[in-house]
């Protein structure tokens, strides 16, 4: 290990055990399932998915790398790895120097705390040191524009007010080490373009950063090279440029095939699926899956042999393990004579996709209808929903259930005032 | 560029404080002193959220500030009233008022503190999930949040010992050290209960029960004269009993000071902590994944 490197991983992996984890558990629930268990009634199996597998890098110190990537790839898990909010499974992790990371803006900004107190309280939490946030509060300030509001509680703060102040802090920090997902995804124009010239600052400042973003010309821009991360593992090492290339030809040759997550899975192997395809609802190839989107679901199979009356299904959980919907063409009435011998493949169409943003899990399943034997079963692929303006301010979240239902407030005073208030009534994202 | 402010005691790089001090790994188990110099380096955070609770606390309060006395002279009143007048209930020849408010200024900072702090990740669940800092730091905060109000109702305090012209001995040396311990337990079972909290989140029902059945097992209301003496280590073995009387004898010396009640009580305080420490860190690296 040389001392020029900031970062170096080796063989890390992570696993989720979909399932273990019940939102808001309670005991009742636990002692159930432990009685079921030893009581040898059916046994729950416990569903892993492997976010990250074997990831084997070093960075240098200075540099700037873009992490690219499907949805569900693992770059939010390996960035959450980096900045120590979560364990890997298995590997190591060293990082050198002091380490910021903005996967959020504005994290642990308090309502009823006035945007000053904010601005300790936050960059506190950042790892700042008091000395430093006085020396820098006036800077904060204004490279926040919102001086004037500076003593009033940020309950009182546009969601946009909150981002700039948010982001503001964040800019000061003076880390080693920077690591920053989308936050570049959310905010207008103008505040985007502010952010990225801060990272350019940041990038001339000989700072090693890990940037994660779905904006390939943000990439391409910032950084000198590029990673992309493929179902759990690195799948190209290079220049941004030509990372981000043959990124983006892949969607055009084996159109953007998430890689199947091939343990626990189950079934004869009679037919077994080797691809599924997130597309957008005109079937071309969806970078980010957003609320609201319009999807379509296209599963690769091949058949061993001639297949006669089989039956696909779908189930989605939430990262929990919660069963939130299952579907299947026995359900819908489809019923299909044969499949193969060979390959082929069979679309799902989901006109809206209203779960909040987050992360999820499909799991693919193909039966023989008529002696209800699973041929291949229990085939993983993650599903990162993505904020989009689909519910008006962009602040939902997973702190607002798993679905939201397509809707319309209606208040008899004029739209203006209305639109005016929608700031104040509303939990910001900064502060989600 | 070398960053000017860089030190040894920077946040984030202070797991693996001897062989290389910039480099933090882990897959290997954080050395204790690796965790007491993390504390350090944090400190400052544990000073920006025990002020955050401060503040946002009696933010929007009416009576703000003055909750910290409303709450233990109310209590202070009825029981004065419903266990010494009605109930007629011996308070060890002490005037009543000064019997229970004495008992009553630590337990409330026990049983609020402990409250709390049993909420303190599931209430902060963002946090957790987007940043990183020693978690024991949003108990902590809680716990040390609350030693202002026992802090306003130690004054009270004051005065009515200088209304009830109470003689102080020596004893009151002993004060710093039985916060101390006050402060362990609330700490100890915060940090255990706030752990739990994330997996079980029936402890939001449990806590404010075990409260209430932690007051009758205590010497509050009843001094610990009236217990059995074979009983009385028993009662000791509850941490919050000896350090109750503790407190109540550093105002009334003619009370003997039951000095194996409060040893039994500070062994069981210790081995609360360790234990609840140990539970804390066995379970703090799920936490993200789990909450």
């Amino acid at each position: 290990m040389s001392s020029a490197h900031s970062i170096e991983i080796e063989s890390l992996s992570k696993s989720y055990q979909l399932g273990l984890k019940v939102r808001g558990g309670q005991i009742r629930e636990q002692l159930i399932q432990f009685l079921r268990d030893s009581f040898g009634g059916r046994r729950r199996r416990r569903e892993t998915i492997w976010a990250l597998r074997d990831l084997t890098f070093s960075v240098p110190e200075g540099e700037v790398v873009g992490i690219i990537g499907r949805n569900g790839a693992g770059k939010s898990t390996l960035l959450k790895i980096l900045s120590r909010i979560t364990y890997p499974t298995a590997g190591s992790i060293r990082v050198r120097g002091r380490v910021a990371s903005l996967l959020e803006v504005g994290t642990g900004f308090h309502e009823e705390l006035t945007g000053r107190e904010n601005i300790y309280l936050n960059g506190s939490i950042l790892g700042m040191r008091r000395r430093e946030i006085e020396r820098r509060f006036d800077e904060i300030v204004e490279f926040s524009g919102v001086s004037q509001f500076i003593d009033t509680p940020i309950k009182h703060f546009s969601s946009g007010m909150r981002l700039r102040l948010g982001f503001a802090v964040a800019a000061h920090l003076d880390p080693d080490v920077l690591i920053v997902d989308e936050v570049l995804a959310v905010g207008d124009a103008g505040f985007q373009k502010k952010c990225l010239s801060a990272m350019e600052g940041l990038r001339s400042g000989g700072r090693t950063v890990l940037f994660v973003s779905h904006n390939m010309a943000a990439v391409e821009n910032l950084c000198s090279r590029g990673l992309w991360i493929d179902g759990g593992r690195l799948r190209l090492d290079g220049t941004a440029k030509e990372v981000i290339k043959a990124y983006l030809s892949s969607y055009a040759s084996d159109s953007g095939t998430q890689s199947l997550q091939v343990e626990g899975r189950t079934g004869s192997g009679e037919v077994r699926f080797t691809g599924i395809e997130l597309l957008s609802h005109e079937g071309t190839q969806a970078a980010v899956i957003q609320s609201g989107d319009g999807l379509l679901l296209r599963m690769h199979y091949r058949a061993e042999r001639l297949v006669t009356h089989p039956g696909f299904s779908l189930r989605l959980l939430t990262d929990m393990g919660t069963l939130i919907t299952e579907t299947s063409t026995v359900l819908q009435g489809l019923s299909i004579a044969s499949i193969g011998p060979g390959g082929g493949h069979l679309d799902l169409e989901i006109a809206t996709l209203n779960l909040v943003p987050g992360r999820y899990a499909l799991l693919f399943s193909v039966v023989s209808v008529d002696d209800e034997r699973v041929l291949d079963g229990d085939v993983r692929v993650l599903l990162d929903v993505e904020p989009s303006a689909a519910y008006g301010t962009a602040q939902l979240n997973s702190r607002f259930g798993i679905v939201y239902f397509p809707q319309r407030w209606k208040s008899p005073v004029s739209a203006e005032s209305n639109a005016a208030a929608a700031g104040k009534r509303l939990p910001g994202v900064a502060s989600g | 560029m070398v960053n000017p402010h860089a030190s040894p005691e920077i946040p984030g790089v202070s797991l693996l404080p001897r062989a290389a001090p910039s480099v933090r790994r882990w897959d290997e188990h954080a050395e204790p002193e690796g965790v007491v110099r993390e504390l350090w380096v944090y400190r400052e955070l544990l000073f920006f959220l025990s002020w955050r609770d401060i503040k946002v606390r009696y933010r929007q309060t009416f009576l703000g500030v003055s909750w910290a006395l409303i709450q233990p002279l109310l209590t202070m009143a009825i029981f004065t009233v419903l266990f010494g007048r009605v109930a007629n209930l011996p308070t060890d020849g002490v005037p009543r008022p000064l019997f229970y408010f004495s008992a009553l200024v630590p337990w409330l900072y026990i049983s609020n503190a402990v409250s709390n702090a049993s909420m303190s990740f599931v209430s902060n669940a963002n946090l957790i999930t987007k940043i990183y800092f020693p978690r024991i730091m949003l108990p902590a905060a809680v716990v040390v949040s609350g030693l202002l109000d026992f802090l306003i109702g130690s004054l009270l305090l004051v005065g009515f010992i200088i209304y009830y012209r109470v003689s102080l001995g020596w004893s009151l040396l002993l004060w710093p050290a039985l916060v101390l311990q006050m402060f362990v337990l609330a700490l100890g079972l915060g940090m255990f209960l706030s752990a739990l909290n994330i997996r079980f989140r029936d402890v939001k029902y449990a806590v404010p029960f075990l409260m209430q059945l932690w007051l009758f097992v205590t010497p509050v209301i009843y001094p610990t004269s009236m217990i059995p003496a074979r009983f009385q280590g028993l009662l000791a073995v509850n941490p919050a009993g000896g350090l109750v009387e503790a407190f109540r004898h550093l105002l009334i010396p003619s009370v003997p000071m039951r000095w194996n009640l409060l040893g039994i009580s500070a062994l069981t305080t210790a081995v609360v902590f360790l234990l609840g420490f140990a539970f804390f860190r066995k379970t703090e690296r799920a936490f993200a994944d789990i909450i």
